[in-house]
């Protein structure tokens, strides 16, 4: 393959194959300085940005939040004509629908919740796509319902089971988006014309025929794409000949994902070093400064603040405001030593500053011990000013995933390209353990969930006694999980199937199947409790444990103790072990996540008294988070007992929420800097997987309860992802301010 | 345990740890609070801390290993500070821990009011100490007979000995209002420090009043019930007086 557009790019195998990590290692500058050569926004950038800031103004005087809904026309990539926020001014281009913040319906995953959202938003779908829907074309939603088994809806409905994408797309697929960006898309085509012919084979069983079908689907998308691209005046089937084209290249192929796929976390992956090649041609051949470069990453970025997509208000109560979840890696080291930090790992991070704080983009710096100095101070000085950024654990990732992966959604990492994920939401270890004690009766209506099982009668628990039949319970809602999850994927695929996307994959795709945990604190406290005081029950007249009465004093979660950490350790590896009994669906890989995300709140509020003591109703810890208020020696022993979970068996991530008070951090901004570079780079040598970095006062976030007009663009982490405080429930806005927030007196 | 059965080389009576301590000392900090203090410092925020017979007795093996945990997020540019309570209290302790951190290359502090007689184990666990926070209670010798208990005469040959055999310090001053704040002691603290040769760093603590619920946990009256905390105002003004930024 050759390309005028290549002149000057350094030769590779990236020329004869599709190969987007050799060509960034055979091109990429790494910038090891400090961020003095930043410029701020420019005047085009002020204007434009100004006019999404109404824009944002108008659309949270809606109805719920929502500025607009085309409700007659059927998302897909071509389906709407170009859109336009302010056409002078924008550097990038590029709109779901036709105008900005307009919401587009994607019904193949589910007509339900298409029409459910619409009324909740005061609009109404066009009759005859409900027409359609109800009575032609079946949904992925339809297909999963259709094989749903007694058991799966009984866990489903008590919410043992929790979170499933059944009734929404399942996301955390990110396509390579940069291919289009490096190839252009006729040669993407050509590829996967020659993946057809090795699929034609002698044997043509339903899995060749199956992939034959998909690859055609990627096939078609990727025509589709050509199209949507030229209604803005683009030829995108040739490379991009320059930094201006390639984000917009690679802007288009992210945008078709989130024309044709509503799914719950739509990343865009690594791409800021990546586009780094593209700026410094540009740079070095002197058609380009740095402001222009600049303002071409502060434009991209506001549109990737502007997605959005149609979702229920109980979707948006489950999940903190209206996260997309566009979560961008930045910085992380090369496998030859190298640093992967550019100067435009600085420039997208710059625009937290351009264009002031916002939870999306969801920005993640792939930490390692040995990024520059410069890089590891601007972070660090970036979170305390904004609390935008997560952190997660490159010197541990790369050991299994190389140095091109990505992060979808919050935490869960996978090759660029390469590796996709099926979402399982989470199961409800904490409800699991009352259904041992209970013998498979919910300790919150009494109805018998599980096929019976023997309840635990004594008047106190028996520590070996409880832990067999935890097992035994978690033998049976592994089981249960599966199935609900290979029947929600088979589904997905069917009906739903990602074929942009996957598009932008190479032919062999390394499946997993990402289990959850939620509320894992909960469990080991309990049984530590269990363990080492007394746990007296409480029983209502028909004998179902209602509540816990504790005796004594027990080690706790989140301090640094191993006889309870251990546990904690314990469960992650026992459940993950039952899962693996079970096969998965396209033989994906069993992995394992600790992350609640914010359901947290929701989580909790469907679980009884638990024996930890915690209360019915009262919110979980957020994602590997110790239980608000247990830990009782700083903030580093609850790093020291969250990094002891085992990442080997949670690769889909463990999720850490740290927030602290700026005066606890340090006395001066500097030493804050220099305190948060050093509690980072201590967190990681102890193998901590990911976290979340907030620095703010009690004092601004009950403010900002009470006078949200004052803090329109306020930004906080809550496991995994950064929301807008203002859009938070009332209920929720009350759980980050009541979560530990480490403040010293 | 009883006191009486235990060596107190090897063991300590320790109110509490904060893991992540910023505030007191350079970097990163593992605090251990000790447990027992002389002194009767009237906005004392920590009161509960006074009671030598409080706390619990810790091992050295125990604390040591704690701390071990945190090295890498205190290796740069952090290290062990030991608070309370009066740490000198339990100097034959200290010596024992702090032997064993120098071994592991940590940095050593101990937040001090130096209100002590300077016994030659005091002056053998010095010499094992990266830097002393000393909390000069009062310039004045009288008025700080009236707010601790103790004249000052002790905490200033204290900060000599410091300088003469060149142990760092950090000056600290709490400023509380109508109390440590007057001029005349600010500038006769000034020249004070202007003899001492090891002072890296002044600090000024406002006075707050955030401990006060444990006085009355405690079921103690809390003398300064009608003293604001110090604001800004009273920071710069002290900051000025004292001849830093």
């Amino acid at each position: 393959m050759e390309f005028k557009e290549w002149n000057t790019f350094h030769p590779g195998n990236w020329k004869h194959e599709i190969n987007v990590r050799d060509f960034i290692q055979k091109n990429y500058t790494p910038y090891e300085g400090n961020s003095n050569f930043l410029t701020t926004s420019t005047e085009k950038t002020k204007k434009l940005w100004n006019e999404v800031l109404e824009l944002y103004k108008k659309e949270k005087e809606s109805n719920g939040g929502v500025l607009d809904i085309d409700t007659k026309t059927i998302s897909t990539i071509t389906s709407h004509n170009a859109g336009y926020i302010n056409k002078e001014l924008e550097q990038i281009v590029g709109l779901q629908t036709d105008s900005p913040l307009k919401r587009a319906i994607m019904p193949f995953g589910g007509i339900r919740i298409v029409e459910k959202s619409c009324e909740a938003y005061g609009q109404k779908v066009d009759p005859n796509i409900s027409k359609i829907f109800h009575t032609i074309r079946k949904t992925h939603n339809d297909g999963v319902f259709s094989v749903y088994t007694p058991d799966i809806r009984l866990a489903r409905s008590s919410h043992l089971i929790t979170g499933l994408p059944d009734g929404y797309g399942r996301g955390r697929i990110i396509g390579d988006y940069r291919r289009v960006a490096l190839y252009g898309v006729d040669i993407l085509i050509e590829e996967k014309k020659k993946d057809l012919e090795i699929l034609d084979t002698d044997d043509f069983t339903q899995e060749i025929i199956r992939e034959r079908e998909e690859i055609k689907e990627q096939i078609d998308s990727l025509e589709q794409l050509k199209t949507m691209a030229s209604k803005y005046g683009f030829d995108i089937s040739k490379p991009a000949s320059n930094a201006k084209e390639a984000v917009q290249w690679l802007y288009f192929g992210y945008l078709g994902a989130i024309k044709d796929q509503n799914g719950a976390a739509m990343s865009i992956g690594r791409t800021s070093t990546f586009l780094d090649i593209y700026f410094e041609r540009d740079l070095q051949n002197g058609t380009l400064t740095e402001e222009q470069a600049q303002e071409i990453m502060d434009h991209f970025v506001m549109k990737l603040r502007l997605v959005r997509f149609l979702r229920t208000p109980e979707y948006n109560e489950l999940f903190s405001g209206d996260p997309v979840w566009v979560t961008e890696s930045i910085g992380g080291m090369g496998i030859d030593g190298r640093t992967l930090v550019t100067k435009n790992s600085f420039r997208i991070l710059h625009t937290l500053e351009n264009l002031g704080p916002a939870p999306e983009p969801n920005l993640t710096v792939l930490w390692s011990t040995r990024l520059p100095e410069g890089f590891k101070k601007y972070t660090s000085d970036l979170s305390i000013k904004t609390s935008s950024i997560q952190y997660e654990n490159d010197d541990l990732m790369r050991i299994t995933l190389g140095d091109d992966y990505g992060i979808a959604c919050c935490v869960s990492p996978m090759k660029i390209g390469k590796q996709m994920q099926f979402f399982g939401a989470r199961a409800n270890l904490a409800k699991t353990l009352l259904y041992a004690i209970n013998g498979g009766r919910d300790e919150l209506t009494g109805k018998q969930i599980t096929p019976k099982y023997e309840p635990i009668t004594s008047e106190y628990l028996d520590y070996n006694e409880v832990m067999e039949k935890f097992n035994q319970m978690m033998d049976y809602v592994a089981k249960i999980y599966i199935k609900a999850l290979n029947a929600i994927h088979y589904m997905h695929d069917k009906y739903s199937y990602e074929a942009i996307e996957m598009a932008l994959h190479d032919k062999n795709v390394i499946r997993t199947m990402a289990c959850g945990i939620a509320g894992l604190s909960v469990v080991a406290d309990s049984l530590s409790a269990i363990k080492y005081a007394k746990v007296k029950v409480i029983r209502d007249e028909t004998g179902l444990a209602i509540d816990y009465k504790i005796e004594g004093d027990f080690p706790k979660f989140g301090n640094d103790d191993d006889t309870v950490d251990e546990i904690a350790i314990d469960i992650v590896k026992r459940f993950l072990r039952k899962l693996q009994q079970h096969q998965t669906y396209r033989n994906s890989k069993h992995t394992l996540s600790i992350l609640t995300i914010t359901s947290n709140v929701v989580y909790g509020k469907n679980t009884g008294n638990t024996p930890d003591g915690r209360k019915a109703g009262s919110p979980f810890g957020p994602g590997a988070n110790p239980l608000h208020g247990r830990d009782t020696n700083g903030a580093l022993s609850v790093m020291n007992s969250i990094a002891k979970l085992p990442f080997e068996e949670a690769e889909d991530g463990i999720s850490y929420t740290f927030s602290i008070t700026p005066g606890t951090l340090g006395k001066t901004e500097e030493e804050r800097i220099t305190n948060l570079v050093n509690m980072l780079d201590g967190y990681f040598k102890q193998t901590g997987h990911h976290m979340n970095v907030n620095v703010f006062d009690r004092s601004l976030l009950e403010d900002a309860m009470e006078h949200p007009e004052k803090y329109p663009q306020l930004t906080i982490r809550v496991s995994g992802y950064a929301v807008n405080f203002t859009k938070l429930t009332r209920e929720q806005q009350l759980d980050v301010i009541n979560r530990t927030i480490h403040e010293r007196i | 345990m009883d006191k009486k059965d235990l060596d107190l080389r090897y063991y300590a009576k320790v109110h509490s740890i904060e893991s992540f301590g910023t505030v007191d000392g350079p970097g990163i900090r593992f605090v251990l609070f000790l447990q027992g203090c002389h002194l009767k410092c009237k906005y004392c925020h920590n009161r509960d801390t006074w009671d030598i017979n409080g706390g619990k007795y810790k091992s050295l093996e125990d604390i040591f290993e704690k701390i071990i945990k945190y090295k890498n997020y205190i290796y740069p540019n952090g290290g062990v500070t030991v608070t309370g309570g009066e740490p000198l209290l339990q100097v034959k302790f200290l010596i024992e821990l702090f032997e064993k951190l120098k071994k592991e290359n940590i940095h050593t502090c101990i937040d001090t009011s130096g209100m002590v007689t300077l016994t030659d184990e005091i002056k053998y666990l010095l010499s094992l100490t990266d830097l002393v926070l000393l909390d000069i209670k009062h310039i004045n010798t009288e008025k700080c007979k009236d707010l601790v208990g103790f004249n000052n005469e002790k905490e200033l040959n204290f900060a000599k000995y410091l300088s003469d055999n060149n142990i760092h310090m950090w000056i600290r001053q709490v400023l509380i209002p109508d109390y440590t704040d007057d001029e005349k002691d600010l500038l006769k603290l000034k020249n004070f420090i202007s003899t001492l040769k090891t002072v890296d760093k002044i600090e000024i603590l406002p006075y707050h009043d955030i401990g006060k619920y444990k006085w009355k946990q405690l079921g103690i009256n809390y003398e300064l019930e009608n003293v604001r905390p110090a604001n800004n105002d009273d920071i710069n003004k002290a900051k000025k007086i004292l001849g830093i930024s």
